[in-house]
C-alpha cells in the first residue's frame, strides 16, 4: 500500500522499539515556521508526521489543538497551501512517512477525486479524517484506498470486539488507538488498560499499532512505547509551538527548538523504552 | 437541482444509512459511533412500544398543555385582506416554545436507557430551558452548553435554566454561539461516554437524531392537520415556518409532505440582508459536513465554516436539518428568507393587532405570511407555526426601540 508507512515501522520494528509519531498543524504558527518545524522534525527523532489540516469546528479535539488550528487560518492555511507545504517537505525527503489529519467538510469541498490525485502527487502517504466512521466508507476511505493512499482509522475504547473487525477491514497503514474517552490532549490514560487495548487489537490485526491522545511527556512515550507500536503526541508540541509566540502571536528565534527539544525529548523516552523494561 | 425523480412518498426518509437523499448520514468521531447506534437501536424499540407512546400522551396532555390550539387571527387576517391565516400557538406550551415536545421524548427515552446525566446545546436558549424542565422533572443531571455570546444576550433564559437546577457552561470557543456550543456538546459526549444522554435541540446532527427529533415535532403537524379539518373541513392551503436548524417547521411540515394542495414554505434569517452577514444556510450556502451531517452550510471556498448572523439567537446557526436541505433540492418545500429588520416589523404587528408577543424566531416566518397573504383570495387558508413567545425577547426588543427598561 504505502512504501513509506511499512517500511518505516519495518525499521522500527526491526530497530527493536516503537515509532514516534509526531503531529503538528499546517500553518502554525504561519506558512514558513510550520515548514521549518516540519524539516526538523526527522532529524529531531520523528518516524512519522502527522500534519494537522486546520479545520474551524474540529470536534475531537481539545483547546490546544483547536487553537493551532485557529492560529493557523488566521495565517491564512488552506488545504491548497498545506499540500504545498508538504510538496515543499518532500523536495528534501523522501523517506519520512507523512499523514494529513483533520476533518471531512475542507476535503468534500475540495473535492474527493481531486483532493486524493493532489495528495498523491505532493507526496501524502495516507490520512486521517476523524469525522468519517467506517460507516461513511464510500466517502473517502475507499476512493483513498484506490488511489493507492493510507486510510488509517482510529479505534477507541468505546469500539469493542464486535465493532473492532468492522473498524479494521478498510484500515491500512497502521491502526491509531485513541487511548482515552475523550478530545485531544486531555486526560493521560491509564498505561496497563492501554498495552491490554493494543493487546486486543492485535489480536485482529497484523498492522501496527499506535497510541495516542493524552501522551505529553518523554516518560508517558516511554510508558506506551513499551506495549505498542508507536506513540502520538500532539497537543504537546502544538503546545510548545505556541508557547514559544511573541505577545502578538508570532513565530520566535525559538518556535522551531521549542518543537525540537520537545521531540529529542520524546524520542528519547521511546527509545529508552524497551531497553529499561 | 430539482432533476431528481419525484419519490412515491416525501415521508419514509431517512434511509438506513441515515440519509435524506444526498444529506444526513453519520459523521462522527469512532469514540460516538457506538453510541449512536445504540441510540437508534433504542429509539427504534421505542417507537414500536406501545408503553412509550402512552407515557409520552400522558405527559403532553398533562405537563407541555397539549394539544396546543390553532388560532384563528382575526384582525390580522382583516388587515391584511386576503389569505385567512391561523396561528398554531406552540408558544402556549409549557416552557414557551415548541422545543418541550421534542425535550419530552428524549428525556422519556433517556430515562428508558438508564442515563442519568443529560446534557444540551443551546442558541436562544429555549432548548436549554426546555431540557433544564424536563430534567427537574425527572431528577436527572443536566449540563446546558451556551456561546459565551448569547449568555450575554440571553441573560434570563440562562438565569431561568439556574434556576431549574441545570449548569450552564458559557462556551468561550469560537465565535461563541450555537455551532460552538453543539462542538462543546459533543466533545462532553466523547468524553463522557458511559452515563450521558446527548439531547440535541433540532432535526440535526448525525442519524438517528433528524428522525427522531422531527418525529418528535410531527405532534405539531398531525394537530394541525386535526385541527383544521374540524374548522374549515379540508386542509390548509400553505404552511409557513422558521427554519435556523428547522425542527418546528420539519415538526408542522412533515405530516403534509404527501398532500400535494399543501404549499409549505420554511424561511430562514436573512439576518441584515443575503448579500450580507445571514443565517440563510439554503440561500446563501452549499452542501458541507458539520456536526455528524451533510447539509447545507455557510462556508468560505475553502470549506471553513462561517459565522451566521441573525438578530434571533435561535436561528444565527450556518446549518439546516438535512432533511430540509434533501426537501429543497427535490422541491417539495420552498425556502423564502426574512430579514432582521421585517423580523422587528412582523413582532410589533402581531404583538398590536392579536395580543401575542411572537418570539423573534416566529417573526420571520410571520413576515412572509405579512408580505403573502394580501395577494391571495380570502378561502386561501393559511397556517403559520407560531413556535415561541417573545418574553424572552423583551429587553433586546427594548434596546432596539430605544427604550432601557
Amino acid at each position: 500500500m504505502s512504501t513509506r508507512i511499512d517500511a518505516r515501522f519495518a525499521a522500527t520494528a526491526s530497530e527493536g522499539r516503537a515509532a514516534l509519531v509526531t503531529f503538528v498543524m499546517a500553518g502554525d504558527p504561519d506558512h514558513a515556521t510550520a515548514l521549518k518545524i516540519l524539516q526538523a522534525l526527522p532529524g529531531a527523532g520523528a518516524d512519522v508526521i502527522e500534519l494537522g489540516m486546520p479545520f474551524t469546528d474540529p470536534m475531537a479535539d481539545g483547546p490546544a489543538i483547536q487553537a493551532a488550528g485557529l492560529r493557523a487560518l488566521k495565517g491564512g492555511e488552506t488545504l491548497t497551501s498545506t499540500l504545498d507545504l508538504v510538496r515543499a517537505f518532500r523536495a528534501g525527503d523522501d523517506a519520512t512517512p507523512l499523514i494529513l489529519m483533520g476533518y471531512y467538510n475542507p476535503i468534500y469541498v475540495y473535492g474527493v477525486e481531486r483532493f486524493l490525485a493532489d495528495a498523491k502527487a505532493a507526496g501524502v502517504d495516507g490520512m486521517i479524517v476523524v469525522d468519517l466512521p467506517p460507516e461513511e466508507d464510500e466517502e473517502l476511505c475507499l476512493p483513498a484506498l484506490s488511489a493507492g493512499l493510507a486510510f488509517v482509522r482510529l479505534a477507541t475504547p468505546t469500539t469493542d470486539d464486535v465493532r473492532l473487525p468492522a473498524v479494521l477491514r478498510n484500515t491500512s497503514g497502521f491502526v491509531y488507538y485513541v487511548s482515552i474517552a475523550g478530545v485531544t490532549g486531555s486526560a493521560t490514560p491509564d498505561f496497563d488498560v492501554v498495552a491490554g487495548a493494543v493487546k486486543r487489537i492485535k489480536r485482529h490485526t497484523p498492522l501496527p499499532v499506535a497510541v495516542g491522545f493524552g501522551v505529553k511527556t518523554a516518560q508517558h512515550a516511554a510508558a506506551i512505547a513499551r506495549s505498542a507500536d508507536a506513540v502520538v503526541v500532539g497537543s504537546a508540541l502544538v503546545d510548545a509551538v505556541r508557547g514559544s509566540l511573541d505577545a502578538d502571536g508570532r513565530a520566535t528565534e525559538k518556535t522551531v527548538s521549542a518543537v525540537t527539544d520537545l521531540v529529542s525529548a520524546l524520542a528519547a523516552g521511546v527509545r529508552s523504552a524497551r531497553v529499561a523494561a | 437541482m430539482t432533476d431528481q425523480p419525484k419519490p412515491n412518498s416525501f415521508r419514509t426518509g431517512p434511509d438506513e444509512r441515515g440519509r435524506f437523499g444526498l444529506y444526513g448520514g453519520r459523521f462522527v468521531a469512532e469514540t460516538l459511533m457506538p453510541l449512536i447506534l445504540d441510540l437508534e437501536r433504542e429509539y427504534e424499540a421505542a417507537r414500536n412500544d406501545p408503553a412509550f407512546h402512552a407515557e409520552m400522551a400522558a405527559y403532553r396532555a398533562t405537563y407541555i398543555g397539549r394539544p396546543s390550539p390553532l388560532y384563528f387571527a382575526e384582525r390580522l387576517t382583516e388587515t391584511l385582506g386576503g389569505a385567512k391565516i391561523y396561528l398554531k400557538r406552540e408558544e402556549l406550551n409549557h416552557t414557551g416554545s415548541h422545543k418541550v415536545n421534542n425535550v419530552l421524548g428524549q428525556i422519556l427515552l433517556a430515562r428508558r436507557m438508564g442515563k442519568k446525566r443529560v446534557i444540551a446545546e443551546t442558541g436562544a436558549g429555549q432548548h436549554g430551558v426546555a431540557t433544564a424542565t424536563l430534567c427537574a422533572r425527572f431528577g436527572l443531571d443536566c449540563v446546558v452548553f451556551m456561546g459565551a455570546v448569547d449568555v450575554a444576550r440571553q441573560a434570563p433564559n440562562v438565569f431561568r435554566m439556574k434556576m431549574l437546577g441545570a449548569t450552564v457552561v458559557p462556551v468561550q470557543s469560537g465565535a461563541k454561539t450555537l455551532k460552538d456550543a453543539m462542538n462543546e456538546a459533543l466533545r462532553d459526549w466523547v468524553t463522557n461516554v458511559a452515563d450521558t444522554f446527548y439531547c440535541i435541540g433540532t432535526v440535526a446532527g448525525p442519524h438517528p437524531y433528524p428522525g427522531m427529533v422531527r418525529d418528535f415535532q410531527s405532534v405539531i403537524g398531525d394537530e394541525t392537520r386535526a385541527q383544521m379539518l374540524e374548522a374549515e373541513g379540508r386542509l390548509p392551503d400553505s404552511l409557513y415556518a422558521c427554519v435556523g436548524g428547522g425542527s418546528n417547521a420539519m415538526g408542522l411540515f412533515h405530516p403534509f409532505l404527501d398532500d400535494p394542495s399543501v404549499e409549505i414554505f420554511g424561511v430562514e434569517a436573512a439576518g441584515h440582508g443575503l448579500d450580507k452577514l445571514n443565517a440563510a444556510s439554503i440561500a446563501g450556502g452549499r452542501p458541507g459536513v458539520l456536526h455528524g451531517n451533510r447539509t447545507y452550510l455557510l462556508m468560505d471556498k475553502d470549506g471553513q465554516i462561517e459565522e451566521g448572523h441573525s438578530i434571533s439567537a435561535g436561528l444565527d446557526y450556518p446549518g439546516i436539518g438535512p432533511e430540509h436541505s434533501w426537501l429543497n433540492d427535490i422541491g417539495r418545500v420552498t425556502y423564502l428568507s426574512a430579514t432582521d429588520d421585517e423580523a422587528v416589523a412582523a413582532f410589533q404587528t402581531l404583538s398590536k393587532l392579536e395580543g401575542i408577543i411572537p418570539a423573534l424566531e416566529s417573526a420571520h416566518a410571520l413576515a412572509k405570511v405579512i408580505e403573502r397573504a394580501p395577494a391571495l383570495p380570502k378561502d386561501h387558508l393559511m397556517v403559520l407555526n407560531l413556535s415561541g413567545r417573545g418574553d424572552k425577547d423583551v429587553p433586546q426588543m427594548a434596546e432596539l426601540l430605544g427604550t432601557s427598561l
